[in-house]
């Protein structure tokens, strides 16, 4: 008895000692990369541009449309089955996007240092929380992740370590999700690699998604932020209401081939309807070029086609948007240039 | 007897911990004095292009080459991942949403005839080095000499060149993909003595005096008064996978209302079995 005491000890000791050297391997790596000046502050407020990835981030992508998505059959099937009026049940109102939402969504980012008061190590990172995104807490303090039994979170759960002077990020324990506000999901078993990397006033935030339930492929996906202390980033408490009158249990949804919307995206551009059901091979160059050897783009412009970056344009080719046209009077300025994004009214 | 053995053996084990702790320490503060301490096999798949040892402190700068503190050279696929739509085929025109343009860029745009540029023998106007980059497209990377980059493009059968050290640019007439400036950005602080080259870091280029072209396939212009600045990351996956996210920003007063940008992302591929090299399509 007295030896299996003493054995329990030793090990618990060893344990100690094991996650003493993480987090001394932590702390000297931070200190290392200093020496090197290759750890950067990525503290501060950056703005989203949305000068790429629009539809998606800004007005949401439409119905049926996985362009660029490696994305297999049973993602597609879910995402023909929602209804996006599915969020504004009161249960649903205040599930947050997952942290995949940085490049994904439109919102500003804040990024905050906790340091450790004695040796001033930076301990953890902490991207804000803004409109339906989860806060992202990111660990630098060598702490492994939990069991894969411990609870997913919308934030996940995500550790980084410097790699010269960009900063990596892995995120597990994840809920599951949604990437595409058009119902593309991501599962809890899916992790996540973030790339911070800044250069002068930018940070690109560079995302690959690897999931094995819903993707063919891991998904990459970069955004670029631009430092602008002026720019809000607005936490919105969330208070579920009752926003359309539902029998109990209803839950808005298509069953499987009964979503009527589908074709109308590919219609829309005269895209083959099965470049618009997404997939890894349409991701390449060699799809594009045998695609564009029977494409024909539609004669002119017909959704989006004012232009413009912001998050609310017109969607349509009417009104004074053309080069002849007056400006309407809540028009953006020239060009639709805006000074950063602004949260959206609500959930969509 | 007994309690003083405990006590003892409590001792010991206690001495034990603060030793493998000091020695943890004192090690990585070792390691923490050289190289930067990334994990082993990040470092390993930053591998310097050139091997030139020293070059910071005694004797004349590095080359483009030797200086290089990561290895961009090889193929690389354009995957697209985003903007599918403007980026995989040509949009319709007046299809200019998410670029920050103004009204004569607008203007401009609103009147691209594809046809008349092919027959003008502009059919290339959307592979100049901003639109170029945004293509479907593989690319090969690859040193031309110690201080020239070499990147090619099978999309339009395209070749930029990057330009290390103290190039000047020959002037002249506007090309379609400029004169490109290069230089490597590493962060590290000015040492003295024989320190090897940093092991991380990230190439900018910054490329002007650019015919004007589409910076969308669709006729959206940008003017020989445009500048480009490119970063370029090399990340690696603890796949091993490698990516190239290359942060663009394409100033132009003639056409952009502000500075675009945006962030293009290539994957290395094992070999160039898949190069293929196609005409300037202008439709």
């Amino acid at each position: 008895m007295l030896k299996m005491t003493r054995t329990a000890v030793t090990i618990a000791a060893f344990a100690c000692t094991l996650a003493g050297t993480s987090h001394a391997w932590a702390q000297a790596q931070q200190a290392a990369a200093a020496l090197q000046g290759t750890a950067i502050d990525l503290s501060g407020t950056w703005a989203n541009r949305l000068h790429e990835d629009w539809i998606e981030r800004a007005p949401g992508p439409h119905i049926g449309d996985y362009t660029g998505l490696p994305i297999n059959d049973e993602a597609r099937a879910v995402a023909d089955a929602y209804q996006v009026s599915m969020q504004n049940m009161p249960e649903r109102q205040c599930i947050l996007y997952t942290s995949q939402y940085i490049v994904m969504g439109p919102q500003n980012l804040r990024i905050q240092q906790e340091l450790d008061p004695i040796s001033g190590a930076v301990v953890a990172f902490h991207m804000s929380g803004t409109v339906d995104r989860a806060p992202h807490d990111i660990w630098m303090d060598g702490r492994p992740h939990p069991s894969p039994n411990a609870p997913h979170t919308a934030g996940g759960f995500s550790t980084g370590t410097w790699e010269g002077r960009v900063l990596t990020v892995t995120t597990t324990h994840l809920k599951t999700g949604l990437v595409w506000r058009n119902g593309v999901p991501h599962s809890d078993q899916a992790t996540m690699v973030e790339h911070y990397a800044r250069h002068d006033n930018l940070l690109t935030v560079t995302m690959i998604l690897t999931d094995p339930v819903y993707w063919e492929e891991p998904f990459i996906r970069s955004a670029t932020f631009e430092i602008d202390p002026t720019t809000r980033v607005l936490p919105e408490p969330c208070e579920p209401q009752v926003e359309i009158p539902r029998s109990p249990g209803e839950v808005p949804h298509y069953l499987p081939g009964a979503n009527p919307y589908l074709a109308e995206f590919p219609k829309l551009f005269n895209l083959p309807a099965e470049a618009a059901r997404g997939g890894a091979k349409t991701t390449y160059p060699e799809y594009g070029k045998a695609l564009r050897s029977t494409y024909k783009s539609p004669d002119r412009c017909t959704v989006y086609c004012c232009g413009g970056t912001t998050l609310t344009v017109m969607n349509n080719n009417q009104g004074a948007c053309r080069t002849d046209d007056p400006p309407p009077a809540n028009a953006a300025p020239a060009g639709g240039a805006a000074p950063a994004a602004t949260p959206p009214a609500r959930r969509e | 007897m007994q309690t003083l053995g405990r006590i003892l053996r409590a001792g010991a084990t206690l001495a034990a911990m603060l030793a493998m702790t000091a020695l943890t320490f004192s090690t990585l503060a070792a390691q923490g004095r050289g190289a930067a301490p990334a994990a082993p096999a990040a470092a390993a798949g930053q591998a310097r292009a050139g091997g030139a040892p020293g070059g910071r402190g005694d004797g004349p700068p590095p080359t483009g080459k030797a200086g290089a503190p990561v290895d961009l050279t090889g193929n690389w696929v354009s995957v697209i991942t985003e903007d599918w739509r403007w980026r995989m085929v040509t949009p319709p025109k007046g299809d200019y949403a998410s670029l920050p343009i103004n009204m004569d860029a607008k203007k401009a745009a609103d009147a691209w005839d594809p046809a008349k540029d092919e027959a003008a023998g502009e059919a290339c106007k959307g592979y100049g080095a901003p639109g170029l980059m945004r293509q479907p497209t593989r690319l090969r990377v690859s040193w031309q000499d110690d201080n020239t980059m070499k990147m090619e493009a099978d999309a339009g059968t395209q070749t930029r060149l990057f330009h290390f050290g103290e190039w000047k640019a020959p002037g002249g007439s506007p090309t379609l993909q400029g004169d490109t400036t290069a230089s490597w950005e590493t962060g590290a602080r000015g040492r003295g003595g024989n320190q090897p080259p940093p092991m991380f870091g990230n190439l900018k280029t910054v490329t002007k005096n650019l015919k004007p072209g589409y910076l969308r396939k669709n006729g959206v212009p940008y003017s020989d008064k445009a500048t480009l600045t490119e970063y370029w990351d090399l990340l690696r996956q603890p796949t091993g996978e490698q990516w190239l996210v290359i942060t663009t920003v394409l100033e132009d007063p003639t056409y952009l209302a502000r500075t675009w940008i945006t962030s293009l992302n290539f994957k290395k591929e094992a070999n160039g079995s898949k190069w293929d090299p196609s005409p300037c399509v202008a439709k």
